[in-house]
């Protein structure tokens, strides 16, 4: 009983992770298709904003929930005005440009801070369950990934801010004719997709570590995520998390790590294999 | 094509003939196994200049299938303890693997950008999967994977059926330069095929050469695995080359050096990846030798810098420039 508690919440962390880590990329490529590769090195800048402003005295919370979002907001503003403006609707190589930019962000990151691992303990210690204990962080974790899905589809289905955004994605030049600014628009956009990343990559460094190569490791997980979900911002990142997350917690849990990532990728492909579009390409269509 | 070998190729071919003969009289052993690995990557080059810049496949893998080259090689290599079938299964194995991905992404017709982002995935859970093979519960016959430590001191390559006869640097540059100019002068006696104008028709137009009854998928399928294939012959010379290979054939880093070949040299050309290739990786070695800025930072500028200012890429761009000046002659295809 105790175990299956303990294995059910791994399972619930390991999808509040990947809602985690594919939220903003969502609402970046699911809003303005752009393809942000830069997006792993947006969670790693957010790690050490994290990381930093605790070593300076800042509260650990106020850390990851209010710097390390504001930071790589910030960041990504600048990046969409400086660079992908310039590269609307040329997909390719908006992709490739982020690259570029992601290569920059790890080379700067390891000039300053060294191509070592840095940390934060986690706060709020564990609590016990049953023979096992787990830690309350990652409880709270998953509290936040759901917290943020609610928030998002709030603020998309009924805030004005929502509505226009929508509208400009859906008809820019409408969005224009009715006095909207359509960059304006996507700059906003863009910024609060990579604050969102900002957040993710704030909350994880205490789980995880972080270091200048971090990138890497998250940027394949969320981009199946996101592409495995479909045109549904939310309701697809929420069904493709939850299924790879629990292949994936059940693959590890039973055999290894190892394994669990590979099962992870494989019913990516599968799955692309039965619904090209994703699953909200076929299922739950016309949801946020 | 006519039966005349266009001049561009005429001039490569030479060029790379030259410098297969000319260079191990000039240069030291340090510097010939340096251009040994040169060759070496700019097969490597040649591989995604294929896919991408003719089969028009966004393909951000290639070193997934540089990697499995290089690790089929090694797994073969000590478990036979001689390199021939290593070899060939460091082309078979890329392949193989290539056609199986291939499938489920264009019989799945996945757009360009999926392709990329999906490929690009693979690579990065190779890695991560590599990286996690520690210890000797992973091991294929005699040989240990050891994760992110990689597997030292691998057999380097033989004369094939002579397990004793091992090659020195001298021959192994010259194995490597012949490779290179048999993968160019081949690759481009494909595109002249009618397989290779049907390939870059489809890149040009994919609905209308479906309409015209071509399959489609079939066609960038085969693009694809040839693509893997020649891919795991480069990750073979490369792990010969170091008698070592780690997960590192697999990451991003790799990765993107790879891209960044293709698009500094230009799309569209066999000759552009080659020329990236080398003034990429001569300044990647130069740049490994000094303190003062990050390789990566220098490179992700490099990256930005092309795409937002000379997307076509070196040798297109320049060709351009030369067939103004001339007028106008047609450039696309000839190098």
């Amino acid at each position: 009983m105790d175990l299956a508690v303990v294995l059910m919440l791994e399972i619930l962390n390991g999808i509040a992770t990947l809602v985690l880590i594919s939220v903003g990329l969502a609402i970046i490529f699911g809003m303005m298709r752009v393809i942000n590769l830069a997006h792993g090195e947006f969670l790693m800048l957010g790690g050490y904003a994290a990381i930093v402003a605790t070593n300076h005295g800042v509260n650990i919370w106020v850390a990851m929930l209010v710097v390390a979002p504001l930071v790589v907001g910030v960041i990504g503003v600048i990046a969409e005005r400086l660079i992908i403006r310039v590269l609307y609707g040329r997909m390719i190589d908006t992709l490739l440009a982020t690259w570029g930019l992601s290569l920059f962000f790890i080379g700067i990151v390891t000039t300053i801070f060294g191509n070592t691992v840095a940390g934060i303990g986690a706060p709020l210690g564990s609590v016990g369950v049953g023979r096992y204990s787990i830690s309350l962080y990652r409880l709270v974790l998953v509290g936040i990934a759901a917290a943020i899905l609610v928030v998002i589809f709030v603020a998309l289905r009924w805030t004005r801010l929502g509505l226009v955004a929508r509208g400009t994605m859906e008809n820019p030049n409408m969005a224009a004719a009715l006095g909207v600014s359509p960059p304006r628009v996507y700059a906003t956009t863009f910024g609060i997709g990579a604050a969102l990343t900002g957040l993710a990559g704030g909350l994880l460094a205490p789980v995880s570590g972080v270091l200048p190569t971090v990138g890497a490791a998250y940027v394949a997980k969320a981009f199946i995520t996101v592409i495995s979900g479909g045109t549904a911002i939310l309701a697809g990142t929420a069904a493709a998390s939850t299924l790879f997350g629990s292949v994936n917690q059940m693959l590890t849990y039973f055999t290894t790590p190892v394994i669990g990532e590979a099962g992870l990728l494989a019913a990516a492909i599968l799955l692309l294999r039965v619904l090209p579009h994703g699953i909200t390409g076929k299922l739950f269509r016309g949801s946020l | 094509m006519s039966r005349r070998w266009p001049p561009g190729i005429v001039l490569t071919v030479v060029a790379m003939l030259m410098i297969a003969v000319g260079v191990p009289q000039l240069v030291d052993e340090f510097g010939l196994l340096q251009l040994t690995v040169f060759g070496a990557m700019c097969i490597l080059a040649l591989s995604l200049g294929f896919v991408w810049g003719y089969g028009g496949i966004l393909c951000f893998g290639q070193s997934a299938f540089f990697g499995l080259g290089a690790y089929a090689y090694a797994v073969a290599a000590i478990n036979a303890g001689e390199s021939t079938l290593a070899a060939v299964l460091a082309v078979v194995v890329p392949a193989v693997f290539a056609a199986l991905l291939g499938y489920f992404m264009f019989y799945g017709r996945l757009s360009d950008v999926y392709l990329g982002v999906i490929t690009l995935s693979v690579t990065l859970i190779f890695f991560n999967l590599m990286n996690s093979t520690a210890g000797d519960t992973y091991r294929i016959g005699k040989a240990r994977l050891n994760g992110f430590n990689g597997m030292p001191s691998l057999p380097t390559l033989n004369v094939p059926g002579l397990p004793g006869r091992l090659l020195d640097p001298t021959e192994t540059f010259y194995l490597v330069m012949a490779v290179l100019v048999i993968v160019y002068v081949g690759l481009h006696v494909l595109l002249a095929s009618h397989f290779g104008r049907v390939v870059v028709a489809i890149r040009e137009n994919e609905a209308r050469c479906e309409l015209l009854g071509y399959d489609v998928r079939l066609y960038k399928l085969l693009v694809f695995t040839i693509g893997g294939g020649i891919a795991g012959l480069a990750g073979c010379l490369f792990a010969d080359w170091g008698a070592f290979v780690s997960p590192n054939v697999f990451s991003l880093t790799m990765t993107s050096q790879i891209i960044i070949w293709v698009i500094v040299g230009g799309l569209g050309t066999l000759v552009g990846p080659i020329i990236g290739c080398l003034i990429m990786q001569y300044l990647a070695t130069t740049l490994g030798t000094q303190q003062l800025a990050n390789t990566n930072l220098i490179f992700g500028i490099i990256f930005l810098a092309f795409v937002l200012l000379v997307p076509r890429g070196i040798v297109p761009s320049l060709l351009r420039l030369g067939a103004g000046a001339v007028g106008g002659a047609r450039v696309r295809n000839s190098a």
